[in-house]
């Protein structure tokens, strides 16, 4: 009894809530934990000589945040219709930043047991910033590290 | 850790740093009761407390240096130097304790009696030779004391409420007796006896610490009402002020929402709350202020020291130590301070001879003044010395290349006085243990400017020099001057502002140009001038420029003023800095960035990362010159060395790329481990070297060792003396085999003496082998057969990498700099697996070199590792930017090894 007791509490631990996001029509999960605000259309500072993946810095409640063009990490075209992008903020180390993506979705509970590693033909660039791949029905939803995605 | 212990400690902390000040005056004024009766008082106090706690150690240093001072105080003995000197070293004892046990919550077990035993010889044996004649005098009462002291209960009835003169008096008449008996052995009796009645030599001093317990009330009862405070944690205040900040910066929003709106029911309480809230910040950054005084407290002593060890007399003087500054800037200038101090004392005044030779009064005076201007604090550090030796500041910063000879020309006394700011310059023609080695302005100089304050030098030779030190009142919120270059907003510090300029064709100020570098007259001086939007990355067409209206801010770094060129100017505002996130950390033209009052992010500029651009310009321009220039900059290249003297024959010299420190070691530390000798430096072994087998250790006093690191090893070379840093072109002229096997490359002329320079790859042979020794079998035999081309200019890094290199099993073929490197890979006669390249290089440098490697479709999949001495954000971002594979710092010997271990293995994978 105590030892299924036990097993059930392990996958309860391994089950883990994802923020889902689109980027150019991909599906991307950032763990939940991570995340601190979703926010619309906001007012950016550009940040001259700052690497291109570097959008600017925006003003949340106080706190200066640095803002990520995920399309541009990942190596993406630039979107037509920028108006519509959602920022996501997240915390690491201490700082806030945001990335910028199309559109952000639902919350999911993914069990880790069901995280595949990224598939050797991955693009290296995206082999970077994920941590693995997570199979929905119908479409794959990468998972993102943070760490890697932040180290620009 | 107890309460009660952090209390204690909180408490003597700030009691040790005032006896140290009282003990010195007290020095200079021997008969001045109240004085001494301060320090009586406090050290009594620090004894009783420790008893309390049950900290035996501590008690028994206080306590025998309390009995020295009893006797001072009871005019037993003089407050003579020695005296103060014995106290001071007794209050250096109890700091060392108290710090270790601050540290670890306990006092540690050792053993103090070597320094509570000539306490108190002290205290005694200063009394001895004066009382001995009384003795014999008197020499029908020892009897009587005898028998006093053998009954020891009626002892303390005898003295029951009376002054101990009377006691202390018998009972050194009783050791002189004692020692007049037995002339040979007169010491040790001496202290047999006074140890003997000590119970009621403490009941005594009870007595004495009552009554001056009871004057103590009666002098702090009168000023008790100013004594009304209250100990608040750092944290808190630290807290209060952010939010205060913050509360600062929503004010500002509000008023600036109030303002376009026009709502006159608005306007008053928000005058209120504006006002309320200006006090509140006031008032909170009050709490934070501290007089500058605190962070002079320790110069009276530093000073008395310094003079003492230089053989000086230094006079100190102290105006405006009440001027309170926030005390985080406090700890952030206490360090700068105290090393300018030292540099005035060590290299400032002169000796007593050479003043009086100079006509000047025989006492040197350091001046320290502080005083507010204009928001800001301005301290001042002037000594009446020599002054600075300008012609040898430019003789120095052209050995080091900081400067040309024509450049020179053109500056001004002032601006060259600058140059002692620069890293690794000195001008002490010896090194001593005070000051001199090179490092140490320049680290002043970093310090001040963190905290956004600015550094001035002025100096007349033959008369002294002034040091003024510019910093803001406080950290936390600094005034900004709002202005606007392509489109972008932005804020340059208020403190490097000096006046804003417009710029017209047809007013009398107008910009012009020289081959494409900006320029504008500023009454009848040309200053140069940064155009903002092309420093921050923008094209710009410098001849649209000279025919436009522009803003010109005129910035002043250390004495460099230059202008910065942007389109508009907006108005000055109070901000809170916040740091840039460490992503962009590495462009070096911002020092932070904020919050304006429209709640929009701004980036804060760094007017001295901007200077730099603009000299960078020049640096690069120069790059641009014909060959045969350049060709004659290369045969200039000069190499830094430590000389020094070790043995006998000519002086040595180290190339100055390894040594990491210059350290004095005292020859008592020196242990011998598995026949060599070693010495604990800094929680590891070092290992010493002598090289010379004639060099014989002195039995005691202390060596000079110079530190060799490297990968987290030291290894240290013992010398007689070090003369100094010298600049010399390398080129060893004489070299013999049999020099090699003693640890010399060989010799050279360095300032004009011959000179022998030694081998640092054979000093660091055995941490090499020990390097080879931890790669395991496995990684050799991965390495068998890999073939590795080293591309490195530095003989000594040749010697040092490719034995290590090799070791391990693979095959190094060495290249002297890119070109040659290029031209053995451009051939095809030869491939390597991977390449190992040095980046700073003659002919063609690690980047060029790399950059044709990446283009040659010869060697464009061959991984290359950049091998530098110094390693920063910029180097690695270039280094990736031209294709290399991997950075490794000249010192990582471990890392070098991953590093080509996994690019080769790497390599294959993708082949």
């Amino acid at each position: 009894m105590s030892e299924a007791l036990n097993i059930a509490l392990a996958l309860d631990d391994a089950d883990q809530m994802y923020v889902t996001m689109r980027v150019d029509s991909q599906l991307f999960g950032i763990p939940v934990k991570n995340v601190r605000d979703v926010l619309r259309q906001q007012k950016i500072t550009e940040i001259p000589l700052s690497s291109p993946e570097i959008a600017g810095s925006l003003n949340l409640r106080g706190r200066i945040v640095t803002v990520i063009n995920l399309r541009k990490r990942l190596h993406l075209a630039a979107c037509e219709n920028d108006e519509k992008n959602m920022f996501v903020v997240v915390e690491h180390k201490g700082e806030l930043f945001s990335l910028v993506v199309d559109s952000v979705g639902e919350v999911l509970t993914v069990s880790d047991f069901a995280i595949e590693k990224s598939p050797t033909n991955l693009n290296g660039k995206w082999k970077e910033i994920t941590t693995g791949i997570h199979k929905l029905d119908g479409e794959l939803l990468v998972i993102i590290d943070i760490n890697s995605v932040l180290t620009i | 850790m107890d309460d009660l212990i952090v209390e204690f400690i909180t408490e003597t902390s700030e009691s040790l740093a005032t006896l140290d000040n009282e003990l010195v005056k007290l020095e200079s004024n021997p008969q001045d009761e109240g004085i001494l009766g301060n320090i009586f008082r406090i050290m009594h106090t620090v004894k009783g407390t420790c008893g309390f706690l049950g900290l035996p150690r501590l008690e028994k240093v206080a306590h025998a240096s309390e009995n020295v001072l009893g006797k001072i105080r009871d005019k037993k003995l003089d407050a003579t130097p020695a005296a103060i000197t014995l106290v001071l070293e007794s209050l250096d004892k109890i700091k060392d304790l108290i710090d270790y046990l601050s540290a670890n919550g306990e006092e540690g077990a050792g053993d103090d009696s070597e320094l509570t035993g000539r306490l108190n010889y002290f205290a005694d044996n200063g009394k001895i030779q004066e009382v001995e004649l009384k003795a014999v005098v008197n020499s029908d009462v020892p009897q009587e004391l005898h028998d006093i002291v053998e009954s020891n209960d009626d002892f303390s009835s005898h003295f029951k409420g009376d002054d101990d003169p009377f006691m202390m008096e018998a009972l050194e008449r009783l050791a002189a007796e004692e020692a007049a008996k037995n002339p040979p052995v007169a010491v040790e009796p001496i202290v047999e006896i006074i140890v003997a009645p000590k119970p009621t030599v403490v009941a005594a001093s009870a007595v004495v610490a009552k009554v001056v317990k009871a004057e103590d009330k009666k002098s702090t009862d009168s000023d008790n009402g100013a004594n009304q405070s209250i100990r608040v944690s750092i944290d808190v205040l630290e807290n209060l002020m952010q939010m205060v900040s913050e509360l600062v910066l929503t004010r500002n929003q509000l008023m600036q929402i109030v303002r376009s709106k026009d709502d006159k029911e608005l306007v008053a309480p928000l005058q209120q709350l504006s006002h309320i809230t200006s006090e509140l910040q006031e008032g909170v950054m009050k709490t934070r202020m501290q007089p500058i005084g605190n962070a002079w407290s320790k110069f009276p002593r530093l000073i008395r020291d310094l003079s003492l060890d230089l053989g000086k007399k230094i006079d100190l003087k102290m105006n405006g130590a009440e001027t309170e500054l926030d005390r985080q800037l406090l700890e952030v200038i206490k360090d700068p301070l105290t090393h300018m101090v030292r540099n005035s004392c060590d290299h400032g005044l002169e000796t007593p001879a050479e003043r009086l030779a100079a006509g000047k009064p025989e006492v040197g005076t350091v001046t320290l003044s502080a005083y507010h201007e204009g928001g800001h604090i301005i301290v001042e550090i002037v000594d009446d010395g020599r002054g600075v030796n300008i012609a040898r500041v430019k003789q120095k910063a052209i050995e080091n290349g900081l400067a040309t000879e024509a450049s020179l020309e053109a500056m001004s006394e002032k601006q060259i006085a600058q140059f002692v700011f620069a890293a690794g310059f000195s001008t002490a023609e010896k090194v001593t243990s005070v000051s001199g080695r090179g490092v140490g302005m320049d680290v002043v100089k970093t310090n001040i400017q963190k905290i956004g304050g600015t550094l001035d030098l002025d100096s007349t030779w033959g008369k002294g020099s002034k040091v003024a030190v510019k910093i803001p009142l406080t950290l936390a919120i600094v005034s900004v001057l709002i202005v606007e270059s392509h489109g972008q907003k932005l804020a340059i510090p208020q403190i490097n502002v000096l006046e804003l300029v417009r710029a017209e064709p047809k007013s009398n100020v107008k910009i012009e140009t020289i081959n494409n570098a900006l320029v504008i007259r500023l009454r009848d001086k040309l200053l140069p001038l940064a155009v903002m939007s092309e420093v921050l990355g923008f094209d710009c067409n410098h001849k649209d420029l000279v025919d436009k209206e522009v803003y010109i801010v005129v910035c002043r770094v250390g004495s460099y003023d230059f202008g910065i060129l942007v389109d508009k100017v907006f108005d000055t505002e109070e901000i809170v800095v916040k740091p840039v996130s460490d992503i962009m950390k590495s462009i070096t033209i911002y020092s932070g960035n904020t919050i304006l009052g429209d709640g929009s992010v701004i980036m804060i500029l760094d007017p001295n990362g901007i200077a730099r651009t603009i000299t960078n310009v020049d640096v690069s321009s120069r790059a641009e010159d014909s060959v045969a220039s350049r060709a004659a900059v290369e045969e200039e290249k000069m190499v830094g060395f430590l000389s020094f003297t070790l043995g006998k024959g000519a002086p040595k010299a180290v190339p100055l790329e390894l040594v990491s420190r210059l350290e004095e070691i005292n020859v008592k530390d020196i242990e011998v481990a598995g026949n060599k000798p070693v010495v604990q430096y800094r929680g590891d072994l070092m290992r010493l070297i002598t090289l010379d087998d004639e060099f014989t250790m002195p039995n005691s006093g202390t060596v000079d060792v110079i530190v060799f690191g490297y990968d987290k090893k030291v290894i240290g070379l013992v010398v007689n003396e070090i003369i100094d840093i010298v600049q010399a072109p390398f080129d060893i002229k004489v070299s013999s085999r049999e020099a090699k096997q003693h640890g010399y490359l060989g010799s050279m002329l360095i300032s004009g003496k011959t000179t022998d320079i030694v081998d640092i790859g054979y000093l660091l042979s055995d941490l090499v082998e020990e390097a080879v020794a931890s790669m395991n079998s496995s990684g050799k035999s991965e390495a068998e057969n890999k073939t590795i081309l080293l591309v490195e200019d530095s003989l000594f890094f040749r010697n040092l990498t490719v034995p290590m290199l090799s070791a391990v099993g693979y095959k190094v073929t060495t290249a002297e700099d890119g070109k040659q490197a290029f031209d053995l890979l451009d051939s095809g006669n030869k491939k390597f697996d991977i390449i190992v390249t040095d980046l700073e290089m003659p002919v063609m440098d690690g980047f060029e070199f790399a950059t044709a490697c990446r283009k040659s479709t010869k060697v464009n999949g061959t991984p290359i590792i950049a091998y530098t001495a110094s390693l920063s954000e910029e180097v690695m971002q270039h280094s990736k930017d031209v294709g290399m594979n991997d950075c490794v710092t000249k010192n990582d010997r471990i890392g070098l090894l991953d590093s080509v271990a996994h690019w080769l293995v790497s390599h294959k994978e993708s082949v």
